[in-house]
């Protein structure tokens, strides 16, 4: 990747102070582990040898700090951990633990390093690694960009692995049997005669043996459940209802509150009227805040209804309040002093575009929601000594002080207590519903409040995905695709979401070019610019965060090309794909999917390759122009994470990531009008349902270096897949999100 | 009023338009019911009264009568699982498994009006209960299995 390393070089410029503190802290903070949080208060008799393994005479508790909003990593971290420890499913519990510094996430300092995945060179690395050190002088314990994998692969692993050998040293210590004639089984360590030590009784000795560190990590050759189909720790409690998620928390004497604020996100409340409301049945207290109203009833639904009497005058939002002129806005910021970063400028483009005729297109991606079934809510218990909220969360370490800047408590008295999430894509990501939530609690002290909001305040007050325009340049030659010049402009997702947490982000965003600038085609002329927005409205993470709109984007316009070149699309993608694990990738669908076959009348096949987060997906989707509409038969998938951990999770996450993609790209967007989202529930915004979903084939490949993430890579490559499958089947291009505004789906 | 739910009669004290669903989780603690939308638009809220399916966020509960409530507490417990909870968990079907409730009773109340359905008619039966997750390939292939389960007990 000698080109790439050219580019760095150009650009090297790290968008991040977080790396500049790092390199200021120097060497030693960097090295210096954190406390372990196992240790405060822990009791006689239990040992924790670092911050993930605790262990008493009753049971062996696993702490998995990352988040699980659907996507199985609490199994999944205890899996890792487990590996090691040599303990089975059903022998351990789990525990999210408490926000603690060791369980800072080293894995977000990839994406923020203006570097290919596919590049490993010495440089790539470098500023990798001093990233990594970066991410943790800032110990930030978050869950997101598919990130749970690469942070917790190796560290979980040595978790386990420090844990096994320190209970053996107990178990010779008790046994008066050598530490190298001991094995470890199911939980137990077994001495020569076969006879076995349960950990539970090794736990008070254990707890005063120095943790025994320098272990080594066993070879993949003998894991027994990395790469093997398990069973998900969270699957009885799922189908039984009997998981609790933040929405189902109940304390002595909870009342349960709603919100209304602003549907003008960020406009003023200038008044509200709540009279016909404080009469209602169940009412317990009107709360005024900022920019709304919160009902505190004595049920979820009698809040609700006390909540749609009230009457309100809001302020305008400080974006524009129709849709047509955020459109305006994105397309009059292709400009050079709103140009963002030259992310690649791979040959002379400039000059192949002068040489030819340039073929163009434009295209377009829209606001959309994130709307996970479980509707924000947050339940928190203020006293004047301490402070409890339990919710699920992802962005763990901000919560107690956020929540303490509300009550005036130190932080130390306040503790969150994270929960399973009914799905995220994002949306748990942001503190907003936690601090209203305290705000109310912290005016009813000694009173646990639980707030939930209505499907309808959700929608209203999601931050959706980034809109975006892409304008692309092209040229063909010879049968082949010989230039490339994509311009994209929207807002930046960081600058918004990063100061909604009051962290500024210098340097340009990298969003606005992931999914377009990163791909490793070796495309003779090849420019991606990046335009910068101004802000229009609040906006966030939405699962696969730039590459959702900047794959469709590149591989849409690509395929355009390649169909003007007169090549065919696998052959061509396969031809200019230079990194050996992406091209794999796409071999490997090319085969599952037997491209290039005969198909039936009215069929059509799309391609797409997407690299984001590290791994490298393709997909084709197959079509069937019906009477009814286009039908999606059939989607084929190839994905290289490096290691698959769990290929049963792997396989679900995919089919689910595919569907997620599909469905919005078909069916979904946000728009505005008079400052307000003018879809309100469901039935204006559903993703996909049961009728529209295709059979979804999985292969997971095992190439890459790296062990990633698999949570956001397969969304991106669906919506081009998608478009490019009903050009083969139709005739007809598709440049805008959603499709359903220009075909009918059966 | 009385109501019925899991074979466990019960007295309550609430207006007769309250949504079935909001008697069950806020007034009766059964929370493996869901709330989603509110507007019949999702399907997490699906219990089943007299054996049939029924959305509890459009069920007032003052013509819920006489009728037998059986949410996901009651379809089967971790201990004695119901053949759709076992051909879930044989499928791991959930992600988050927010809608999973509302899925498997929907599924349950197919089942039992309709012993084998076809592809094409798991999709419309189930069509109301919405999945953010994306986990529809795994439910079809558990309602198969738990109606060849069902089938052969």
């Amino acid at each position: 990747m000698g080109r790439a390393r050219t580019i760095a070089r150009r650009t090297f410029l790290i968008g991040s102070a977080a790396l500049l503190g790092g390199v200021a802290f120097g060497v030693y903070k960097v090295k210096t582990p954190y406390p372990n949080p196992l240790e405060d208060g822990l009791a006689d008799g239990s040992a924790t040898f670092n911050p993930w393994v605790l262990i008493d005479s009753e049971k062996v508790t696993l702490i998995t700090p990352h988040a699980d909003k659907g996507q199985g990593v609490a199994s999944a971290q205890a899996a890792l951990i487990a590996e090691e420890l040599d303990i089975e499913f059903g022998q351990f519990e789990i525990s999210f633990g408490a926000p603690a510094k060791a369980y800072y996430n080293t894995g977000m300092a990839d994406e923020g390093v203006p570097f290919m995945a596919s590049d490993e060179s010495r440089m790539a690395e470098t500023v990798r690694g001093l990233a990594g050190s970066a991410m943790k002088l800032v110990a930030m314990q978050m869950t997101g960009g598919s990130t749970t994998m690469p942070d917790s692969f190796d560290k979980l692993r040595e978790a386990g692995a420090v844990a096994r050998e320190t209970l053996k040293a107990a178990a010779a210590q008790q046994s008066g049997v050598p530490v190298g004639q001991l094995k470890t089984a199911r939980g137990a360590v077994i001495l020569p005669d076969g006879s076995e030590i349960a950990y539970t009784a090794l736990a008070a000795t254990a707890a005063g043996i120095a943790p025994v560190t320098g272990v080594a990590l066993r070879d993949p050759s003998a894991w027994r459940l990395i790469g093997k189909p398990m069973q998900r720790l969270d699957m009885v409690a799922k189908s039984t209802g009997t998981l609790g998620y933040g929405l189902d928390i109940r304390h002595e004497g909870m009342l349960f509150a709603t919100i209304r604020r602003n549907p003008q996100k960020g406009g003023a409340m200038l008044s509200y009227n709540a009279a016909a409301a404080e009469g209602m049945a169940g009412v317990k207290k009107i709360v005024p805040l900022a920019d709304g109203v919160a009902v505190v009833a004595d049920n979820t639904w009698r809040a609700f209804q006390a909540a749609d009497a009230i009457t309100f005058d809001w302020g305008p939002a400080p974006y524009p309040p129709e849709q047509a002129a955020h459109w305006e806005a994105i397309a009059a910021s292709f400009t050079e002093d709103r140009l963002d970063k030259t992310w690649r400028d791979d040959g002379d483009t400039g000059a192949a575009l002068a040489a030819g005729t340039p073929f163009s297109a434009e295209y377009r991606a829209p606001y959309v929601a994130h709307q996970p079934l479980e509707p924000l809510n947050a339940t928190i218990l203020v006293t004047d000594e301490r402070v409890d909220i339990w919710c699920g969360h992802q962005t763990i370490s901000m919560i107690e002080g956020a929540v303490a800047a509300i009550t005036g408590h130190d932080t130390s008295q306040v503790h969150f207590h994270n929960h399973f999430i009914g799905g995220s894509f994002g949306h748990w990501l942001e503190l907003g519903f936690v601090e209203q939530a305290a705000e109310v609690a912290n005016q009813m002290r000694g009173v646990p409040i639980k707030l939930t909001y209505s499907r309808e305040e959700d929608f209203a007050q999601d931050f959706p995905r980034q809109p975006g325009i892409a304008r692309g340049q092209g040229i063909v030659k010879d049968g082949h695709v010989e230039a490339v010049d994509l311009q994209i402009a929207m807002p930046s997702v960081l600058g918004s979401q990063m100061g909604r947490l009051g962290i500024s982000i210098p340097g340009p965003d990298s969003q606005i070019s992931a999914g377009a600038w990163n791909n490793p085609y070796a495309l003779p002329n090849y420019r991606m610019r990046a335009y910068r927005v101004p802000e229009l409205a609040p906006v966030s993470s939405w699962r696969s965060v730039g590459a959702s709109a900047n794959g469709f984007f590149f591989d849409s316009f690509l395929d355009e090309l390649i169909h003007e070149a007169g090549a065919d699309p696998m052959a061509e993608r396969i031809r200019l794909m230079q990194h050996e694990v992406s091209r794999k990738v796409l071999e490997a669908v090319a085969e599952m999917s037997s491209w290039g076959g005969a198909l039936a009348p009215g069929k059509g096949r799309g391609v797409a390759f997407v690299e984001s987060f590290g791994v490298p997906v393709a997909e084709v989707v197959e079509v069937t122009d019906t009477e009814e509409g286009i039908r999606i038969d059939k989607v084929w998938v190839a994905a290289d994470v490096g290691t698959v951990v769990d290929p049963v999770n792997f396989e679900n996450l995919v089919q689910g990531g595919v569907i997620f993609g599909l469905g919005h790209a078909m069916n979904c967007e946000i728009t505005y009008a008079g400052g307000a989202a003018e879809q309100v529930n469901f039935y204006d915004a559903e993703g996909m349902r049961f009728h529209q979903c295709p059979e979804i084939v999985v292969r997971g490949l095992e190439n890459g270096h790296k062990v990633r993430g698999i949570g956001e890579p397969p969304v991106p490559p669906a919506a081009p897949a998608l478009a490019n499958a009903i050009f083969a089947a139709t005739g007809q291009r598709l440049r805008e999100m959603p499709f359903n505004k220009f075909v009918d789906f059966a | 009023m009385r109501l019925t739910v899991n074979g466990t009669s019960h007295e309550v004290d609430v207006e007769a338009d309250m949504p079935l669903l909001w008697v069950l989780r806020d007034e009766l603690g059964l929370t493996g019911t869901k709330y989603g939308c509110g507007v019949a638009s999702c399907g997490a809220c699906t219990v089943h009264i007299d054996g049939v399916a029924v959305l509890s966020c459009q069920t007032a509960v003052g013509d819920v009568g006489a009728g037998a409530v059986t949410t996901i507490e009651g379809l089967g417990t971790p201990d004695a699982l119901h053949a759709v909870q076992a051909a879930w968990i044989a499928h791991q079907v959930a992600q988050c498994g927010y809608c999973q409730s509302g899925q498997i009773m929907q599924a349950a109340s197919l089942l039992a009006e309709n012993p084998s359905p076809s592809d094409a008619e798991i999709d419309e039966a189930m069509d109301g209960n919405l999945c953010r997750c994306g986990t529809y390939p795994r439910i079809r292939a558990a309602v198969q299995t738990a109606a060849r389960s069902l089938q052969g007990a």
